[in-house]
């Protein structure tokens, strides 16, 4: 465990410290991980609209040219020649086709109108993917990567009341935006990269600023949050939010170990006419029936089934859950998890060893929980 | 009962020993403490009444969103009674832990681990960090 004062902070870390914010480690950030109660958290972003500093987020911005080029022989999803103004998930994964990580690539107008590209990477995997992008630049291009993680802030609203909410301080309305797309604007006289993203199920956006101003845009948010009912919401919550939708989380569902073709996101992944690291590697995982691939399990009662609880079919050993949670939401143990293929069908009937006590489940479809 | 008549374990149950008969039992719970650094709880998992407890082991677990914790006897002994409504009534261990958040009654087989629980002062102070 790295001790406290050299974990990183992000801009608004006092603000959090002074809000009752109970700081932990979270891939050496001191972050927030409730202020009050997760329940609360949880269920203000879904009724009305939570506020989350995600700035151990990393954030990479790309010069030079051929970007897309390159990008994209680094993603299982195409990410060339898409409009400025796009942004896409995709992951990116090693020659065995195993997951380095699962980012965001935009294609985004700056404040000139002209188009660049940035990521969105995990906070636990910034410095490795830092490194992988640099080890593949082309020899001979003018591809630049600065990596502005500690120069800037990203905050995510979040809710049915978030857009509404933003638009009420924002050049631009982020109703106005598509899904998965974003451009530059102002809050107040503050530049922010905006876009309509996030990762709790619900619709909202996510603000990029520089540090300097972090404080401020937050606290002017947290006025404007507070007046409709929400508030600071916590990495646990958007854990349970993310879990509720379904989202997988690296280190969980995701990692080098997991062949892209396990994760059910198809979308994500564009075999067709390209080629990418880890493209072959992939495409034979698809076409293997022993590798297990990633279900959503409902559990009979409230006991949560955790990570690395034995998932049992007949008393065989027949997967391993990733993540599982009460689901505030929901009212429901829920979990994700890694199964055989014989038991991923969706109402087959399974067992969770949880500390050593059986809990029954059935496999759902995911997501649990999809927005009206 | 009053919490500062109380003794506490390091782990954050609270005990209160009763004399019934010439028998010692021993009335055990959780810390207010305790429950608001657990927040937002949504399941216990209680011993049967008869199980026998050791001190320093663990006896049950109280779940939140967040994870798991053990709940650690501070006694050795015999569980007489369970308190059955708190598992599905858990909002009670958060406003009166104290008195209907009580969770099982021991009778006692030894009173040796009563001599390593806190007092209220010591515990209070355990928990402040100082």
């Amino acid at each position: 465990m790295t001790s406290v004062d050299q974990l990183l902070k992000t801009p608004i870390h006092q603000w959090h410290a002074e809000h009752h914010g109970r700081m932990v480690d979270f891939a050496g950030w001191s972050m927030p991980v409730q202020y009050n109660s997760i329940m609360d958290e949880h269920h203000q972003t879904r009724n009305a609209v939570g506020l989350f500093d995600v700035s151990h987020m990393g954030r990479l911005f790309f010069s030079g040219t051929g970007i897309d080029q390159f990008l994209d022989s680094l993603t299982t999803r195409r990410v060339a020649g898409v409009d400025v103004g796009r942004i896409r998930y995709s992951l990116m994964t090693n020659e065995k086709g195993g997951i380095l990580d699962d980012v965001l690539v935009y294609h985004l107008p700056d404040s000139e109108g002209q188009p660049f590209h940035m990521m969105v990477v995990n906070a636990s995997n910034r410095e490795k993917i830092v490194n992988w992008l640099n080890e593949h630049i082309p020899t001979g291009s003018d591809i630049a990567l600065e990596d502005r993680t500690l120069s800037t802030a990203m905050i995510a609203v979040q809710g049915p009341k978030a857009n509404a909410m933003v638009a009420g301080l924002c050049s631009v309305n982020p109703a106005d935006l598509k899904y998965y797309t974003g451009t530059a604007a102002k809050i107040g006289d503050h530049p922010v990269i905006l876009s309509r993203t996030g990762y709790t199920g619900e619709d909202g956006c996510e603000l990029i600023v520089d540090s300097e101003v972090a404080l401020d845009v937050w606290e002017t948010l947290m006025q404007s949050a507070v007046d409709e009912g929400g508030g600071a919401t916590g990495l646990a919550a958007r854990d349970t939010l993310r879990l509720e939708a379904a989202m997988p989380l690296y280190g969980h569902e995701l990692n080098e170990e997991t062949n892209a073709a396990q994760t059910d996101l198809k979308f994500a992944i564009n075999l067709k006419d390209r080629d990418f690291i880890g493209r072959n590697a992939i495409v034979a995982a698809n076409e293997n029936p022993n590798l297990p691939i990633r279900i959503g399990l409902e559990l009979e009662g409230k006991r949560a089934a955790r990570e690395n609880c034995a998932i049992i079919a007949q008393g065989n050993r027949v997967g391993t859950v990733t993540s599982g949670t009460f689901a505030p939401t929901l009212q429901k143990s829920i979990s994700m998890g890694y199964v055989d293929r014989s038991a991923a069908e969706p109402g087959t009937e399974l067992e969770i060893d949880i500390r050593g006590k059986r809990a029954t489940a059935r496999v759902v479809k995911l997501p649990f929980y999809t927005r009206d | 009962m009053n919490p500062e008549q109380l003794l506490y374990a390091e782990s954050h149950e609270w005990v209160h020993v009763d004399e019934n008969n010439g028998e010692k039992i021993a009335t055990i719970g959780i810390s207010a403490h305790a429950v608001e650094a657990l927040t937002d709880l949504v399941y216990m998992d209680l011993p049967a009444v008869g199980t026998t407890v050791t001190a320093g082991e663990p006896f049950g677990e109280v779940e939140s969103v967040k994870a798991t914790s053990e709940l650690y006897s501070p006694v050795d002994g015999e569980v007489t009674e369970v308190n059955a409504t708190l598992p599905d009534n858990l909002e009670i261990l958060g406003d009166d832990p104290y008195v209907q958040g009580w969770i099982v009654k021991v009778k006692l087989s030894s009173e040796d681990a009563l001599g390593k629980l806190l007092d209220h002062a010591a515990y209070e102070k355990m928990c402040s960090g100082s």
